[in-house]
């Protein structure tokens, strides 16, 4: 019989609703564009991981390999298979380089097939490959080696990947970017939507809300008012965000389960990554609270 | 207590309402502030409990200047006023016990507390089978009770009632001007604005006189003293409600 109501009858308000919405739909997209961020930021330090410490020896076949030159020329080449060996033997002879092997046409062959069906031809000119593995402790002089592979094997050109590495990094970079974007935009439309709440609330309670100031009750009482009502509906709505954001992606890792998983990295998320978006519910209500004080505080400070 | 000090009030571009106004309420007075309806009473309350800065004059309340208050001083100021508000001005949505104890509740009194001092008071106004009434299924005189249990709750050192009988029969308004002279003799100041002049005829208080704006004092006594001595105190005794008052639950 004797529970502590709130002063102002803010729960009939129909802004109430519109704020449990509003806050479902924003936390909702705030997770699945945090989700977004986390799960680049992963895949790009995994395929940095992966690429660094990688470099690739790419020797073109010469016109003497593909049998059109007349054999005449006085400094023809030697063929692509020696010209492969002198190369492996420089690269390991360098300090810094941990390991180089050859790819082999079968091999090869095998990364396009997809691409150019089974049936190759044997005298495809393809050119020979070598993986390189860059020692970690460091030391390896990348340019210097390029240079001296490409005086001593004609055809011979050094790909550290840096500039695909660039790329990549730049394309993450930019989606985070995006990601983070998105979760200000949201944030700000969300606390929009708080002040307005609040606004509309002061507005249809302003009777209400100057018999309290004219009674003796401080900014921050009334203010309190507001900021649990707010905190009640923001925790309400990001419940309902937070269900479907999880809902979603718990869909959108089953689609990515299905496809080849060499394609697609992984888009597992660590332990203190879930956390973080079981948080953005939580930083929402908070942040809704402190909007909804200033807001109330600003408001009141009108009053005489 | 209070001092006004050369008054004068006026609504945005519109009239003086009020004009040269001067009195002081000494500490544990007992007045009342009569006027013709449009008089300036409701006006002179407004600025009495801090709702409304005066166009040109001084102020004084409680020693200090209004005028030279800071913002952060005025809410503690104000919850040592109590007010009963023409409109009465409850809420509608809490029960008439949320709505008395709603004074207490902002000084941060106890819970526990509270039900005790605001069911004792709601019972000697006879809302003691009203605790859980919304204001809206009260009738008016009921609803004016309990903005006058609100106001008197905390037991404020400054009383200001407007029009606190204008909706009860005469016993009924008897019997809460009793109330209000309870709480004087506990020592707080009391000043109502009325036009029941047969009514407050009965007491023997100082009135304060409006007329068009400008205050006129006539002096304790006047009026029919002889009701004031054939006039037994309504049941239950003001002794109750001096037990009520004096229990100590001031804040
Ligand atoms: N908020 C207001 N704005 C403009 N004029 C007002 C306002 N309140 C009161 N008045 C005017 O001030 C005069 C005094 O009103 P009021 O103080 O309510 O008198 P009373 O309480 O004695 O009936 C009236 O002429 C009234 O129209
Ligand atoms: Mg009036």
């Amino acid at each position: 019989m004797f529970h502590h109501r709130l002063d102002l009858p803010l729960v009939e308000d129909a802004t109430g609703r519109f704020m449990v919405w509003i806050m479902a739909v924003m936390v909702y997209l705030g997770i699945i564009a945090l989700a977004g961020a986390l799960v680049l930021s992963g895949m790009a330090e995994r395929w940095e991981n992966g690429l660094t410490g990688r470099l690739t020896v790419q020797i073109s076949p010469q016109p003497d390999d593909l049998g059109t030159g007349t054999g005449t020329e006085v400094d023809s080449v030697a063929p692509l298979v020696q010209r492969t060996e002198v190369a492996l033997a420089l690269l390991r002879a360098t300090p810094g380089v941990a390991r180089a092997e050859p790819i082999t046409l079968a091999a090869a062959h095998k990364l396009l097939e997809p691409w150019l069906g089974s049936a190759l031809p044997d005298d495809l000119p393809l050119p020979a490959l070598i993986d390189v593995e860059v020692a970690d402790g460091g030391g390896l002089e990348v340019p210097a080696l390029a240079d001296r592979l490409a005086r001593s094997v004609p055809g011979a050109r050094l790909d550290n990947h840096a500039a695909w590495l660039d790329d990549l990094r730049r394309l993450a970079r930019t989606a985070q970017l995006v990601a983070l974007a998105v979760v200000i935009l949201v944030g700000a439309a969300t606390l929009a939507a708080v002040v307005f709440a609040v606004r509309t609330g002061l507005a249809i309670h302003s009777p209400v809300v100057e018999l309290l100031h004219l009674m003796g009750a401080s900014d921050q009482y009334v203010a309190r008012q507001f900021q649990a009502h707010i905190v009640g509906l923001a925790l309400r709505g990001g419940a309902v965000g937070l269900g479907l954001g999880l809902v979603t992606l718990a869909v959108l890792a089953h689609a990515a389960g299905d496809v080849s998983s060499d394609m697609l990295p992984s888009m597992a998320l660590t332990p203190r990554q879930w956390l973080a978006l079981g948080a953005v519910p939580l930083v929402a209500a908070g942040l809704a609270a402190i909007t909804a004080r200033w807001t109330v505080l600003r408001v009141l400070a009108a009053l005489p | 207590m209070i001092r006004f000090e050369d008054i004068g009030l006026r609504y945005g571009s519109g009239p003086e309402v009020l004009s040269r106004i001067n009195f002081t309420l000494k500490p544990g007075s007992f007045h009342f502030l009569t006027g013709a309806s449009g008089a300036g009473k409701s006006s002179l309350l407004r600025l009495m409990y801090l709702g409304l800065r005066p166009t040109s004059g001084t102020i004084t309340v409680f020693g200090r200047d209004v005028a030279s208050l800071k913002r952060a001083e005025l809410p503690a100021l104000r919850r040592r006023i109590g007010v009963v508000f023409q409109d009465f001005r409850l809420l509608d949505h809490l029960s008439a016990l949320d709505n008395v104890a709603l004074p207490l509740r902002m000084a941060g009194a106890a819970e526990a507390e509270i039900r005790e001092h605001v069911v004792e008071l709601l019972d000697w106004v006879g809302l003691g089978d009203h605790l859980d009434a919304k204001p809206p299924t009260l009738s008016g005189g009921q609803q004016q009770r309990v903005a006058i249990a609100r106001s008197v709750i905390s037991r404020p050192r400054l009383l200001l009632a407007d029009e606190p009988t204008g909706n009860v029969d005469d016993s009924i308004g008897m019997r809460l001007l009793y109330l209000f002279e309870e709480l004087n003799k506990l020592g707080t100041t009391v000043m109502i604005a009325t036009h029941n002049e047969g009514l407050i005829g009965r007491f023997p208080h100082p009135r304060l006189h409006l007329d068009r704006g400008t205050l006129n004092l006539t002096p304790a006594g006047i009026g029919p003293s002889v009701a004031v001595a054939t006039m037994a105190p309504p049941t239950p005794s003001a002794g109750l409600a001096g037990g009520v008052l004096g229990a100590g639950w001031s804040r």
